[in-house]
């Protein structure tokens, strides 16, 4: 991530008050105060998205779309408004262009089913990397196994960053398909957009853009980064579970026949042919997430108001004490190393497994991720079976990350 | 629950310094465990001769849970009748599953019974209990084809 410092006129955030706006971190985990560092894995939700959810089921929920009454049309136009401030959030053309589903993996799928899966056959190929999260790996399996297209993938180098020299070896193949993560959940890697999405379209390629990691750390402008797709969790942004986007360009959009059938994506049904609806109810195939979308807008409102740049550089800062701190954990090794990261720290230990590492620092009320993350691959890369991250966000602290290190320091005494 | 009784003395050995960890090269019986969740992966030998298991063994790698539970199986189980596996397996699992009614048997269980803090992380019962379904597996299996 490059992060500046503060701009002129912007304070840096209040963490304490920043703190104070997520009732989860006021608990103590076996007598110790809870130390959030899985925010990779989920983020925590801020009370006033608790509150819109509560809301919502409190005072306008219905049906929306088809109801003529009251709750009906307020329950639309929360759904909606929700649609329209997160389309703002990426910096959409338009709300049309983006589609609610239930989060990154699903809005994956979707594009491999209706977007490529016509459109390829043997002799094509699907490009993308060694670092991706199984979700941006599998529907593209898949896609190859029907189709008979061929799966291709950009090696990553020793510190976790794509070979760029390999990309371009793989573009002269002229892959029809590029899938990359902006950043990596497994190492933090910030992927090097704004140079691989032109040279992937030069070559005639559908760029999509797995976001899961990326909206809630830094600013998305999905027309700036000129990719063709953008996938994002609404849960890993301090929205509920259950409930993402696809952002994708109308045109492409409208060129994509339905996924799903059912009530809502269709304008008018009979035996011998249905007439689908517009984007992007096309591809919302019955009752939606609805509570979830108002609660994922509620939390992209809430990202803009802290401010993006602020939240990037508190996490820069938190970042670089991480580096610092960890480093000088005995027989401790970091992989994913490279200049551009977002605030996750993997790493792994001389004889001392991931997962006794996670009971023991549970133990210290500290949450961490131990496990492949999802990115098989990768850790075979780095020739390990497990890692152990600590991913922050903006409301962690300097003193949870001192906690970390002294309870790791600790786990090598228990296990000596 | 205190992270001593959890890491007791006995798993802290056995995952420093695991019993019985190699092949045996002329095993009767070989099964293959994986858990993928922590990526604890390891092989179970066994040379059963009349119903008797004259040796165990096992290669792998793993959490420390995994790893010290492997070892003491080996431990406990060489020169045993091979029934005796049958009712330890089950023992185990009353003495890790924190839903069973019936209390285990620590008598009976010795040793393995210093794995009893597992019971209190249920995300960790997989890791001690992997060993022994590889060793159910391999028991219920068919004997190897020898090469020879
Ligand atoms: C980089 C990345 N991509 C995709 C996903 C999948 O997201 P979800 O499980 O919300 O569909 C995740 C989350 O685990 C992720 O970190």
């Amino acid at each position: 991530m490059s992060i500046a410092a503060p701009q002129g006129g912007h304070e840096a955030l209040d963490v304490n008050a920043v703190r104070r706006d997520f009732p989860v971190l006021e608990q103590t985990v076996r007598g110790k105060p809870l130390a959030y560092l899985d925010n990779a894995a989920t983020s925590q939700k801020p009370r006033r998205v608790i509150e819109a959810i509560d809301h919502y089921y409190r005072h306008d929920n219905a049906n929306i779309h088809r109801g003529v009454h009251t709750l009906s049309e307020r329950a639309t136009a929360a759904y909606e408004n929700a649609r329209e401030g997160l389309a703002r959030f990426i910096n959409a053309n338009s709300a049309k262009e983006l589609v609610f589903l239930r989060g990154t993996t699903e809005a994956i799928n979707l594009v491999a089913n209706a977007w490529a899966r016509p459109k390829l056959g043997r002799g094509d190929r699907v490009l993308i990397t060694e670092a991706e999260h199984h979700s941006n790996i599998v529907p593209w399996q898949l896609l190859c196994e029907q189709t008979g297209a061929e799966l291709r993938v950009v090696p990553v180098t020793d510190s976790g960053e794509l070979d760029l020299d390999a990309f371009e070896q793989e573009l002269t193949g002229e892959p029809a398909i590029f899938a990359v993560g902006h950043v990596s959940n497994a190492l933090g890697t910030v992927n090097p957009l704004e140079y691989l999405i032109p040279r992937a379209k030069a070559v005639g390629a559908t760029v999509v853009v797995d976001g899961a990691q990326a909206t809630p750390h830094l600013a998305v402008d999905v027309q700036a980064l000129g990719c063709d797709f953008y996938a994002f969790s609404g849960h890993k942004m301090f929205g509920p579970t259950g409930i993402g986007c696809l952002w994708g360009r109308a045109e492409h959009l409208d060129a994509m026949p339905p996924w799903q059938g059912g009530g809502e994506m269709i304008k008018v049904v009979r035996f011998d042919k249905s007439l689908w609806n517009d984007i992007p109810h096309k591809f919302e195939a019955g009752t939606p997430n609805i509570a979830g979308a108002i609660g994922l807008g509620e939390a992209a409102a809430y990202i803009s108001e802290l401010g993006i740049d602020r939240i990037a550089a508190r996490e820069a800062l938190l970042l670089e004490h991480a580096t610092r701190v960890l480093s000088e954990v005995p027989g401790l090794r970091i992989i994913g190393t490279g200049p551009h990261k977002a605030a996750v720290v993997s790493f792994v230990m001389t004889d001392i497994h991931p997962h006794d590492l996670g009971t023991i620092l549970d133990h210290e009320g500290i949450a961490i991720r131990a496990g492949h993350h999802c990115a098989m691959p990768l850790m075979e890369r780095f020739g390990v079976a497990a890692t152990t991250r600590a991913s922050m966000a903006m409301y962690n602290t300097t003193e949870e990350i001192d906690r970390l290190a002294a309870a790791l320091t600790r786990a090598r005494e228990v296990l000596a | 629950m205190d992270l001593q009784s959890l890491y007791h003395e006995i798993i802290v050995d056995h995952n420093r310094r695991p019993r019985n960890f190699r092949r045996i090269e002329d095993a009767t019986r070989m099964s293959e465990g994986h858990n993928p969740l922590c990526g604890d992966k390891l092989k179970l030998y066994v040379l059963l001769e009349d119903g008797v298991i004259k040796d165990v063994s096992f290669e792998g790698s793993g959490c420390a849970i995994s790893m010290a539970s492997a070892s003491l199986l080996t431990e406990r189980l060489k020169g045993r009748p091979e029934a005796e596996a049958e009712e330890l397996f089950e023992e185990m699992h009353r003495l890790l599953t924190s839903d069973s009614e019936a209390e285990a048997d620590t008598d009976k269980l010795g040793k393995l019974a210093s794995l009893a803090g597992v019971r209190a992380y249920p995300s960790r019962v997989k890791c001690a209990t992997l060993s022994w379904h590889t060793l159910h597996a391999a028991l219920e299996g068919e004997d190897l084809i020898s090469t020879e």
